[in-house]
Parts: structure tokens; sequence; C-alpha cells
């Protein structure tokens, strides 16, 4: 299938020299937009704020890819297809199909905890730092299935760090969004306990590959991939990529996370990719590809081991799953 | 001679009916399952074909299967005895569509390797218990026969019982199977319960 658009490096590539902005013009233009921020009256009136993620548009486009791999992404069709997003469903068309059902405009992410600067941050305010990269990942459900995404987005580590976390902060918690009054279509029956949970340590968490996406083929997620803002742990299996963030909590003790609650024997707290620990639903040896017909291996960490495998030196990983 | 006059109708008629809707069946279930094997190749079947065409044989084994159980309730209940002729052929199609989801199992999710397919048994308990269902069915689909039936006289009466241990077996896999939504393992299970709870009351009012 073709993709729908075309790929950033593909718009990259289209322009001429005239079409790219001087960079220290781009700098400058920057860094007066965002002088411009602190001092306007946006700061005390945030619905007066940009509520679109369309506000970020150029930096989808212009997101430059710093992780490749060498297997082709899989198609737009397929990553916005067939996803497991509970809120929105249960069966993997479910959630492009309510797609609609899930408000992301306006959108804010609570941040507390273990933190120096704690607060309710719009969309807007967790965004407008950054400058958006493009990373080829691997992605690895825990139902043996797999897929090759191009996400855009920027480090965990570098939105982390804006908020000061304390000495204490050992771990850091996600929470997907939950209205008990207004629930998602899949929120109306208590197949999980609500809202979604996930969690990290602050070593995983602060790890460069560990990645905030906003967006994948350089456009804003849509939002059964999780909009606006999903979490994308490449060396761990999916579910623990939360998505649609509307909390980050530091804490000091290790966090509940959702599908742990639900089958404590059967989904641990690190979750890490292991072809060598079964599981008692699927082999999680082999994975099908998307796209294909029959299976291949699985690798370590999900073939990040190089990278992360260090994090977890010393610890068993068959105990600790 | 004016009974065989009036009942010659009626038996044309019923054998009729069943026969019509034997090719009826016969007919929509060969297009349904046309329309996953052509899947396959003109891609229409999602980003996953081969976990959508499991699924499907899946269900429609254990559709079937509970269907057949009903036969002998309805018959029961409402007298309605042609329905009879039907029991076997709806059973040898969910047998059917238990081998097609036994396939795809042992095809494409392991591509015929048999250590990796035991491994699978060994280590799953919902595949162990739907292979033994599937297995348990073998010798139901093979003495279905109309001469093996007689050959077996009373024995194959006794053997044909394993059926309500298959259904339930399948139920269990279903529910195993399933990560948090169990929904529909209930409602078959469900299903399931009344008709075997009715094959007891018959059971207790006989006496």
């Amino acid at each position: 299938m073709t993709p729908i658009f075309r790929r950033p490096n593909a718009i990259i590539s289209s322009l001429t020299e005239s079409d790219v902005t001087d960079e220290a013009l781009f700098r400058r233009r920057r860094q007066f937009i965002k002088a411009g921020m602190s001092l306007s009256a946006l700061a005390y009136f945030p619905q007066l704020a940009f509520a679109s993620i369309d506000t970020f548009k150029d930096r989808f486009s212009q997101a430059e890819r710093t992780v490749n791999l060498e297997a082709e992404p899989h198609s737009y069709s397929d990553i916005t297809s067939y996803n497991n997003f509970y809120e929105l469903g249960y069966g993997k068309g479910d959630p492009v199909r309510n797609a609609k059902a899930l408000t992301t405009d306006p959108w804010s992410v609570t941040i507390d905890g273990e933190c120096a600067k704690p607060g309710k941050y719009t969309l807007e305010d967790v965004l407008k730092p950054h400058d958006f990269e493009e990373r080829i990942y691997r992605f690895r459900c825990v139902e043996a299935w797999s897929m090759v995404i191009p996400w855009v987005g920027f480090p965990l580590a570098d939105l982390l760090k804006r908020f000061e976390p304390t000495s204490k902060a050992k771990y850091v918690a996600f929470e997907t969004i939950y209205d008990k009054e207004n629930p998602l279509p899949g929120q109306r029956r208590n197949v999980l306990d609500w809202p979604y949970r996930e969690g990290l340590r602050m070593d995983e968490a602060m790890h460069p590959l560990t990645f905030m996406a906003t967006g994948i083929y350089g456009k804003p997620l849509p939002n059964q991939n999780g909009a606006p803002l999903r979490l994308v742990v490449p060396w761990k299996y999916g579910f623990k990529s939360i998505k649609s963030i509307v909390r980050i909590r530091f804490t000091e003790a290790q966090p509940e996370t959702s599908w742990n609650l639900s089958g404590p024997s059967e989904y641990g707290f690190y979750s890490n990719v292991n072809p060598d620990v079964s599981h008692p639903r699927w082999s999680q040896k082999r994975e099908r590809v998307i796209g294909k017909l029959f299976r291949q291996p699985t690798l370590p960490f999900n073939g990040y081991q190089d990278e992360v495998a260090s994090l977890y030196a010393g610890m068993d990983l068959r105990k600790n799953y | 001679m004016l009974a065989t006059m009036k009942w010659m109708p009626l038996g044309i008629s019923k054998i009729n009916v069943i026969t019509l809707a034997k090719i009826a069946i016969t007919a929509a279930a060969l297009s349904h399952i046309g329309y996953f094997i052509a899947g396959i190749f003109l891609g229409y079947l999602g980003a996953n074909p081969v976990e959508v065409i499991t699924h499907a044989m899946g269900e429609w084994a254990l559709h079937f299967l509970l269907i057949t159980l009903s036969i002998t309730p309805l018959r029961r209940h409402f007298h309605w005895n042609a329905l009879m002729r039907l029991r076997r052929f709806l059973g040898l199609w969910s047998f059917f569509y238990l081998s097609l989801h036994f396939f795809v199992f042992i095809f494409f999710d392991h591509f015929f390797n048999l250590a990796s397919i035991l491994e699978d048994i060994i280590d799953r308990p919902y595949i162990a218990v739907g292979f033994i269902a599937f297995i348990l069915m073998v010798p139901l689909a093979i003495t279905s026969f109309k001469k093996l039936q007689r050959w077996l006289g009373k024995r194959w009466i006794v053997l044909h019982r394993t059926v309500y241990l298959v259904a339930i077996l399948g139920i269990v896999h279903y529910w195993w199977l399933v990560k948090a939504d169990i929904l529909w393992p209930l409602v078959y299970g469900l299903i399931l319960v009344i008709l075997l709870a009715d094959r007891l009351y018959w059971k207790y009012k006989k006496r």
C-alpha cells in the first residue's frame, strides 16, 4: 500500500536551496517567538493560547530523521488501522472507528510528584521548547506482532528535565485520559482498571531511545495512535508505550501499571521484549511482522540490546519480566 | 392407499426443505471461507489477515457447534423432528471450520514445525485445551458416516457424548485466550450452559 502522504525525507529532498530559511535567521525567529511567549498574556490566560496542534505543523514536516532502521516503515494505513487502544474499543479495528470519541483539543498534561516544577501544562507549553525529530523504530506488541513506525517527537528525557525531578524521583508514572462522567467508548466497561497507567524506572525514562511521540509520518498522531502525546519505548512490549497522556508523575516507589494489575503473572513492570521468557498466551520467541504471513524470530530487547541491556545489568530478567 | 397419499406430499416437502437448507448452508459456508482465502491475496482483511482468519475459523467452528447442540433441545420443545436430519451435517461443518482453524495454526503460525507446535501446546494452556478439543472431535467426524454409526450401535451414542466436552473445552479455550474483554466468551458460555442444562432437564423429567 502506498503511504497517504510523502515522507519527511521526501519533502526535504524536494526543497531547493532558496526554500530553506537561513539557519541563523531561523534561530533568531525562534528566540523572538520564545521571548514573546514568556512575556505575553498567554501564560496568564492559557485559553487564549493557540489551541491546536496545527501550530506546530512546520515542526512536523521539518522533523529530521535521527534514528534509522534498515527495515522499511509500514504503511500509514497499516499503522493507523490496526491498533490496541482499549479506551477506544477492544478489537484491532475499533480504535480507528471510534477515533472521533477522543477530543484532543484542548489538551493539558498535569506534572506532579517529586519535582521542582509541578503544574498543569497546556499541550502547547509541553511541545513549545522541543525540536521535533523523526525516528524509525521497531514496535513489538506482546501479542507477538510487530511493525516499523516512523515516529515524530522528542526524547522523553528532554521533557522530564524541564520539570526538575528531585533526588527522590526514582520512577516516572504516566496516565491516559479518563473522565468518569464522560468515558471513552472502551472505558464504559471495567475491562481494565481505568485510567490506563504505565511507568518507567528513572534511568529507563531518561534513556536516549525513550521517546515522546506526537506524530507519525511527519503528521500529528491520529487519535487511534494515542494523540496528542504518547510514549514510545522501543525495547519494551507495546503496552508500555502509553497513549494520550494527561499526567506525568515522579515517584519514589514503583508505580502501578494497568496490565500488571490485570494479570500480574503475565505482564511485569519491566516488560522488556524477551524471547526467552515464555508467556501463557503468546510465544515470545517469534513474531509476525505485519504484512508477512509467517513468523520470524524475536530479538532480545526488540533489537535494541546494545543500547539498553546495560540498564538491567545484574538483574534476573526471568524474574523481572 | 389413502394414508400414503396424505403422507407423501408432506414427506416430500420435508425432504425438500432439509435438502434446500443443506444446499443454502453449504453455499453460505463455502463463500464465507472463500472470502477469507481470497482476502489473503487481495488484501482486504486488514493489517493482520492471518489473525482475522484464525479468529473467524475458530468462531464459526464454535457457532456451528452451538447450533448443532441446539437441534435436540429444539426438537424436544417444538417437536420439530425434521431438524434432526441437519444435526450431523451441521456438526461436520463445525469440524470443517475447526480443521481450518487448526491448519492456520500449524501452517501460518508454525510452518509445520512439529517441535515448535508441541512447545506452543505445552507452554500455552489455552492452546492445549483447544488442541484436545480438536483431537476429541476427530473420531466423532470419522464415525459420523451412517455405516459406522450402525455398526457402533449404542456405543455410537456414548462416543458422541464427547461433543459436550468438546464444546466446554472450546469455550474454555476462547475464555483463556482473551486478554481482558470476556464478553463474548461469556455469551457463548451462557448459551452452552442453557443447551446442556436443557438436556439435564429432559433426563430428570424422564425419570
